[in-house]
Order: structure tokens, then C-alpha cells, then sequence
């Protein structure tokens, strides 16, 4: 399990700061190429706008397509974020150090995203005002607070601002250590930034607090956020396929096991495009996928159950919608890439230690992952609203128009650039975790072995 | 009497903590020096004292003010427009929970960020003394005492085998 090379503080500054001081060329030319994916994106959603939601697929009875698929997507990558350093936090896993500011950028990014997704659904986002924030524009009218769709918001903005502030706090003593280094304006804005932090004793202790006692606060946030989201679903009386019980914690461990996934694609890309094998290195991309292993288990008992108890109910509609998402195209072909990606294929995978180990493997499985996982939200949304009256003639379909592709592909672009930016303003892993990683790590002899070992504080 | 600030700069941990004995013996008290690292030490590393604080209040009352807002705001949202719909109470309370327990972790958050800043004495205006060095692995010791007594914490650390002595205002003296 331990494969670290001794290396020294100023080595670890410069390894690590490589992402801000050096700037290779292909990263204009991969941010320029995702800016024009973005601003597609953006004409995209303007032409929307302006044309009415008439240029998108959707029609009666479905009303809910790509947008709220993509929604529900972000919100799930977002989860991994927090979650994964939150637990790694708490436990103290030695393993964590170098995934915790990539799992917590990655979840500020993707809810970022994830806000846009209903605001463009919306088709006046302008409107959606109206309908969250707490003040009556002049109409005696306040928000419902009784609607999934008020809570939901409030959901989002908590573990947004949550993570944004999570993210800051632990970034202070490395925007210290940038402060240091820098001269003109950057040194005055990582100045202004760093608070004028030294790393003084009481300033580690209050920073090592910070980061245990914000974990606690925010595992409970990060719980609520998807659950909520699962009722934004489970509150719609009328639609078949939405009402189990467990939707909550099935979408909850959906959402670890796609996000997870995602912070391990962005770790090995990270670790190839910096050259961060002595930080990132293969035991920690190891120890993630037997912890997928683990979630990708859980979260498939979810939804077996969340099947079984749509069939077990013997309601004829629900069964009708079951049969058709199983058994007939292009839901059955979909039904089956989902499960096959999600699941089957990369959890055999990941049972060979091998494949742990092997970089173009893991990252393959981890897409496949996310690709399922997006097909999940999409077979779970509109098949029951497809299907949503009584009459067949009311029975509607739905395919996507290219105004929705083109939005919906420019928010993996816009995370990707996000990513990348952040990358080139901060480092994206800790450095005073790398470093107190190699202060408590020795060899220690036992009989005739040297044995690594890793000294943890109680 | 002013105070004025001295820091010794130390190549590794194992001397700045002797250093740390050397100023004790010359007279200086616990709380008037500190000690700067580019990473977090294991507690008592440096023979210091557990810093005091009260950290753990701040998300308790972030909590509850959180709490109360929420409260406020979702039951001043419906008592503003009072319409009953379905016969169930004016006053929805399991939904008032979901937005009160948003509420609750929030002002938790916020005022535990609050808190850290507040117990860290963050912001600070000014480093002096400080030294870039201390995020390359050197340890720091600063000393803060009446001015008449710089001369004498100066020569304990340079007795304790600093590599370096920073006075306030960055005048940097080779040891």
C-alpha cells in the first residue's frame, strides 16, 4: 500500500505549483477548444431563449428531457466531491490526501453546472426569481414553500455556498505559499486571499478543526441535496415509476458511485497532464475502485429493490412502465448500455487487481460509469412521464433536438474548463497535506523487514 | 515599553524544538514565542501548548440563528398569503423542516468559517517577521518581547542554531 517516494518540502512546492508557474501550450489550445464548446453552449440557450422552448424536444405529456437529465447528472458528480473528502477526513485514510481538493473543486464546478440545468429549462430564466427567492416582487406573493421545487433550491444553495466556503478555507495556507512566490498583482490577490495566514501552531490546529468539523457539517448537507432532488420526482403524484420509497438513498449512493468515478477520471488525468505520479500515485487509484467496488454494489441492491418494489406493487400502469423501459426500443437498448456500463462491466472489472493498477483501464471504466449513470437519470425521467395519462392517445415521446445536445454537451465542457482554470490559479492537490504526508510517513523495522508505516495522531 | 518581534529561522524540526528550550532557559515565557511551519507538526512537536479556543460555539450558534431564519422565513411566507389548500393546516410543517434544516446547516457552515478565521486571528495585515522559507520546509521561532530584551532572545537563537535571524520590517542579518 505504500509506494511514496521521500520527497522534500520544496521539492513538494514545486511539483505542485507546476499547474500555475508552467503553462504548456496545449493547455491554451484545450481551454480555447473548450471556451468555443462553451460559447456554443451559450448560443445555444440564447437562441432557446429567444425562439421559446418550442426549439427543444419537449411536448406534452413530457416535460422533463435533457435538461433535467443533466441536472440530476451534475447534482450526482457533485456529491462525490464533499463526500469523499468529508469521509476520508473524518476516518483520517491516509489515502485521501491527494483526491480531497479535486473531489471538493470538481463538486463547486458541477453544481455550478447543475444550477444552470433548470434555469435554461425554465425557458425565462429571469422568471424563475419568482418562484425562489424569498420576496414578493410587489404581487402579496411569497414562494411555496411547500413544493420540492423551493426546497431543492435551497438544498443546492447550501451545499453550494457550503462547498465554496469548505474549498476556501482548506485553500488558504496554499494561497499562502502562492503569496510567497508571486510578485505585481497576483501577489496582491493572493495577498488579499491568504488573510494573511503564517502557519502559525494555532493557525494548523484551527486549520486540521476545520476541516473535521466542516466535514461533519456538511456529510448531512450532502445527504439532504439528493434526496431532496429524488423528491422533486417522488412529490409528483401522477407519475408512474417515481414513487418508491427508496428513491432517496437510491439516488443518494447513484449519485457517490457516479461521482466517485468522476473524481477518479479527473485524478488520473490530472496526474498524467501535471506529471503528479509521486502524488497521485497507483495505490490511490487502487483503493479507489475497491471503495467503487463497494458503492457500485450498494447503489445496485438500491435499484434492484427500487425495481422489485415497482413490480411487487401489482399496479397495472407501473408494471406497463417497467415492461416498457425492459423490454421495448429504444428504452430496452438503452435499459441494457445502462446496466452493462454502470455496472457489469466496470465492477468485473475492477475485481481484478490488475485493473486497478492499469491507468487506460481505470479511466475507461470510470467513463463507462458515468456514461451509464447519466442514461440512469434519463430512463428514470421520461418513460414514466412518456406514459404519465391514463389515455393512450394522450401517450407522448420524446427525442431530443440539437439545441438541448449542444447545451447539454457544453456543460461537460464547461466543468472540464473550470477544472482546468482552477488548476492554473490554485493547486489542486494540498500541499500542506502532501507534506505532513511525508513528516508522519517512516520505515520502521520489523525483524528482518523494513516495513513502511504512517504515523496518525489520535 | 514596546514589544518587538524576532525570528530565528531553523533547517529542520528537531533543532528549532531544542531552540525552543534554549529561549526558555534565557528567560523568555511559553506565550511569547511562536512557531511557523509550512505544514501541520504533530501536536507537542515543538514542546508548545494545545492553543485555546472556541471554536466549537461558533457552528452551535450559527445553528440556531440559522435555524431561526428559516423558521421565519418559512412560516412568514405562508402566514403572507394564508391560502388553505386540500383542508391541511396553514402552516406546513414537514416542509417547513426541509427548508429550516437547510437553514440550520448553513448558518452552521457560515458561522464555522466565521469561527476559524476569528480563532486563527486571520486577517492579519502585517507578516513581519516572516521569511518565504517557512513554506520550504524551514521552521520559525518568533520571539516577541520588550525591545530592550531583543538583543539577548536574538543571541538565544542564534545560540540554538538558527540559520537565519528576521527582524520586523524584513532587515534580514546573516547568523
Amino acid at each position: 500500500m505504500q509506494e511514496r517516494v521521500r520527497l522534500t518540502d520544496a521539492q513538494i512546492n514545486r511539483d505542485l505549483l507546476r499547474s500555475i508557474f508552467e503553462t504548456p501550450k496545449w493547455y491554451f489550445l484545450l481551454v480555447g477548444f473548450l471556451g468555443i464548446i462553451v460559447l456554443l453552449g451559450f448560443a445555444a440557450a440564447g437562441y432557446m431563449i429567444n425562439r421559446g422552448l418550442g426549439v427543444t424536444g419537449l411536448n406534452r405529456p413530457v416535460f422533463w428531457g435533457f435538461f433535467i437529465t443533466n441536472f440530476v447528472f451534475w447534482i450526482g458528480i457533485s456529491h462525490a466531491g464533499v463526500m469523499l473528502s468529508a469521509i476520508l477526513r473524518l476516518v483520517q485514510a491516509e489515502w485521501r490526501r491527494p483526491a480531497t481538493r479535486a473531489a471538493e473543486v470538481l463538486t463547486v464546478f458541477s453544481l455550478m453546472t447543475a444550477m444552470t440545468m433548470p434555469l435554461i429549462h425554465a425557458g425565462r430564466p429571469w422568471r424563475v426569481m419568482y418562484w425562489v427567492f424569498p420576496y414578493d416582487f410587489a404581487r402579496g406573493v411569497y414562494p411555496n414553500v411547500r413544493s420540492a421545487l423551493v426546497w431543492d433550491p435551497a438544498a443546492v444553495f447550501t451545499y453550494l455556498t457550503s462547498s465554496i466556503l469548505f474549498v476556501y478555507i482548506a485553500l488558504v495556507p496554499d494561497i499562502a505559499v502562492l503569496r510567497d512566490r508571486t510578485t505585481g498583482w497576483r501577489h496582491v490577490l493572493y495577498s488579499v486571499l491568504s488573510l494573511g495566514w503564517r502557519g502559525s501552531v494555532r493557525q494548523w490546529k484551527l486549520q486540521l478543526i476545520a476541516g473535521i468539523l466542516l466535514s461533519a457539517i456538511i456529510l448531512p448537507i450532502f445527504v439532504s441535496v439528493h434526496s431532496i432532488v429524488s423528491w422533486d420526482f417522488g412529490s409528483a403524484m401522477s407519475v408512474e415509476g417515481w414513487h418508491s420509497t427508496v428513491f432517496a438513498p437510491y439516488f443518494v449512493i447513484g449519485a457517490v458511485h457516479s461521482g466517485v468515478s468522476a473524481v477518479v477520471t479527473v485524478m488520473i488525468i490530472l496526474r498524467w497532464m501535471f506529471k503528479w505520479e509521486n502524488y497521485i500515485r497507483m495505490e490511490h487509484i487502487d483503493a479507489l475502485a475497491k471503495l467503487l467496488i463497494v458503492v457500485a454494489t450498494g447503489w445496485f441492491f438500491f435499484f434492484a429493490l427500487e425495481f422489485i418494489f415497482g413490480l411487487y406493487s401489482l399496479e397495472g400502469p407501473e408494471i406497463a412502465l417497467r415492461e416498457m423501459q425492459v423490454f421495448q426500443m429504444p428504452w430496452k437498448a438503452l435499459f441494457i448500455t445502462f446496466l452493462l456500463t454502470s455496472y457489469v462491466i466496470p465492477v468485473s472489472m475492477w475485481l481484478v487487481p490488475k485493473v486497478r493498477r492499469n491507468i487506460p483501464l481505470m479511466i475507461f471504466t470510470t467513463i463507462l460509469v458515468n456514461i451509464g449513470m447519466w442514461i440512469e437519470r434519463f430512463i428514470i425521467i421520461v418513460p414514466g412521464l412518456a406514459r404519465k395519462q391514463n389515455f393512450t392517445f394522450t401517450w407522448g415521446g420524446y427525442t431530443p433536438s440539437l439545441v438541448e445536445i449542444t447545451i447539454v454537451t457544453a456543460t461537460f465542457a464547461l466543468v472540464t474548463m473550470l477544472v482546468l482554470l482552477f488548476a492554473k490559479v490554485f493547486p489542486l492537490i494540498p500541499l500542506g497535506d502532501a507534506k505532513e504526508g511525508m513528516i508522519l510517513h517512516d520505515e520502521i523495522k520489523i525483524g528482518k523487514v523494513m516495513v513502511p508505516a504512517v504515523m496518525r495522531e489520535e | 515599553m514596546t514589544n518587538k518581534s524576532v525570528l530565528g529561522l531553523f533547517d529542520n524540526a528537531d533543532t528549532a524544538a531544542d531552540a525552543t528550550d534554549v529561549l526558555l532557559a534565557a528567560g523568555c515565557a511559553q506565550e511569547d514565542f511562536d512557531v511557523l511551519t509550512g505544514c501541520p507538526y504533530p501536536e507537542g512537536a515543538f514542546g508548545e501548548k494545545d492553543p485555546k479556543h472556541h471554536i466549537y460555539v461558533f457552528p452551535l450558534i450559527g445553528a440556531l440563528m440559522g435555524l431561526s431564519v428559516a423558521f421565519l422565513l418559512t412560516a412568514g411566507t405562508q402566514l403572507a398569503w394564508p391560502m388553505v389548500t386540500g383542508g391541511k393546516p396553514i402552516l406546513a410543517f414537514p416542509a417547513m423542516t426541509i427548508i429550516s434544516y437547510e437553514g440550520t446547516l448553513l448558518g452552521a457552515v457560515i458561522f464555522t468559517i466565521l469561527g476559524i478565521i476569528f480563532e486563527s486571528r486571520l486577517p492579519r495585515a502585517r507578516l513581519d517577521p516572516y521569511d518565504p522559507r517557512i513554506t520550504e520546509g524551514y521552521i520559525g521561532l518568533v520571539v516577541t518581547c520588550p525591545e530592550e530584551k531583543l538583543n539577548v532572545m536574538e543571541q538565544a537563537l542564534r545560540n540554538g542554531n538558527a540559520v537565519d535571524i528576521i527582524h520586523e520590517k524584513g532587515r534580514t542579518l546573516k547568523a
